[in-house]
């Protein structure tokens, strides 16, 4: 009888002992809000443009966090849509709506016709145009991302969205892509 | 101290736990697809194996014993390994959330992981102090490591491969771990 009261006792101790231990490591490592997010939110470009359908990069890096698809980031391109897949631990995958993205396009803006009203200005996320009231604007290639938000402001329709020329410069060389061949399988395991 | 060398590279090579006694095959399949998420099993399993195996140890010998309570052994090691778990997957998702997410539902079965349970009791069985315990325990786990490591390596190459159709997924990661278990066996005598 007693035997088997040291045993229970015993069984019991232990476990409150590492109860309290684990209670003890719980406290001391508590984890505030999702880490995961803040790791994807910082990969992302923060233009805050909305083209991935989420009101700015924090969503965004939240869907994602909850198994929403890394490749909507256009501004981002596809080294932006590796860097997620690595992070998030999915596939890469093709940019959605490839045809259109595939070639980078930056805004131009023609000059003769702008009437300096700056509303593109405030519209750019990266501060890319340049100009002042009553005065011409012009886009600063290297800042454009592409993200479209200055076209729908200007009230008389003078920015165009152009496809970047592609020289020595910018030729994208695919230096990090190894060509892999998909075989399609039935069973993923 | 030679001993102790014998003893660590018994366990890795000669006796390896997941080719040659077949314990802890689960996350050996299970995590082995992406290197990554190999390495990271593979260390969250080295702290978990050499540290469950040392407080196993002292539980028997400090606890068990002197009262003559042989008969909770499993079930107070299930406990220690527990805890162990619980408390490696608190460090895990403190450190590193991009592991916690890789390594998903492995991080938690490394409790029912039988390679930890076996430590434990063959230790208790062969009679181990506790320096050979911890050596056990540590031996086991770079063993786990290195053939989970090695394995997950051989599958990326798999999954670019033109493998035949009837061999694709499971069959072919069954096949592979067959003859690298076969490789394995080239280690026996290796140390008496």
């Amino acid at each position: 009888m007693s035997g088997i009261f040291i045993a229970i006792m015993l069984l019991t101790l232990l476990a409150l002992l590492f109860g309290i231990l684990l209670g003890f490591a719980a406290e001391k490592f508590k984890v505030e809000g999702d880490p995961l997010v803040d790791q994807l939110e910082a990969l992302l470009p923060q233009t805050q443009c909305g083209q991935c359908g989420y009101p700015g990069c924090r969503p965004y890096a939240e869907a994602i966090a909850n198994g929403e698809k890394i490749n909507k980031c256009p501004p981002g391109g596809s080294a932006t849509m590796e860097k997620l897949a690595d992070m998030a631990g999915v596939e890469p995958e093709p940019l959605s709506a490839t045809e259109e993205v595939q070639v980078k396009k930056i805004a131009y803006i023609r000059e003769d016709e702008c009437i300096g009203c700056t509303k593109c200005i405030q519209a750019c996320p990266v501060d890319a145009i340049l100009g002042s009231g009553k005065l011409m604007h012009t886009v600063i290639t290297d800042y454009c991302t592409g993200c479209d938000l200055c076209v729908a402001p200007c009230p008389v329709d003078c920015i165009d969205m152009l496809p970047v020329e592609q020289t020595v410069k910018n030729w994208d060389w695919k230096l990090n892509a190894i060509p892999v061949k998909i075989l399609d399988e039935e069973c993923q395991c | 101290m030679s001993e102790y060398l014998l003893l660590l590279i018994s366990t890795v090579l000669v006796n390896n736990f997941v080719l040659v006694k077949f314990l802890g095959l689960c996350p050996f399949m299970g995590v082995s697809s992406k290197l990554e998420s190999a390495i990271g099993m593979s260390m969250a399993t080295t702290f978990v194996l050499t540290l469950a195996s040392i407080l196993s140890y002292l539980v028997n010998q400090y606890l068990l014993l002197p009262f003559e309570l042989g008969y909770l052994r499993t079930m107070s090691f299930i406990l220690v390994i527990a805890v162990v778990v619980q408390f490696t997957e608190m460090l895990v998702q403190k450190t590193s959330a991009s592991l916690y997410r890789a390594l998903g539902i492995y991080l938690p079965l490394i409790t029912t992981n039988c390679a930890v349970l076996g430590v434990a009791l063959l230790n208790i069985s062969e009679k181990h102090d506790f320096i050979e315990s911890a050596i056990y325990g540590f031996g086991a786990a770079v063993g786990f490591s290195l053939v989970l490591i090695l394995f997950s390596a051989m599958r990326e190459r798999l999954a670019a491969a033109d493998v035949p159709l009837p061999f694709r997924g499971g069959a072919i990661a069954m096949i592979t771990a067959g003859l690298m278990s076969l490789a394995f066996m080239g280690f026996t005598g290796l140390v008496k």
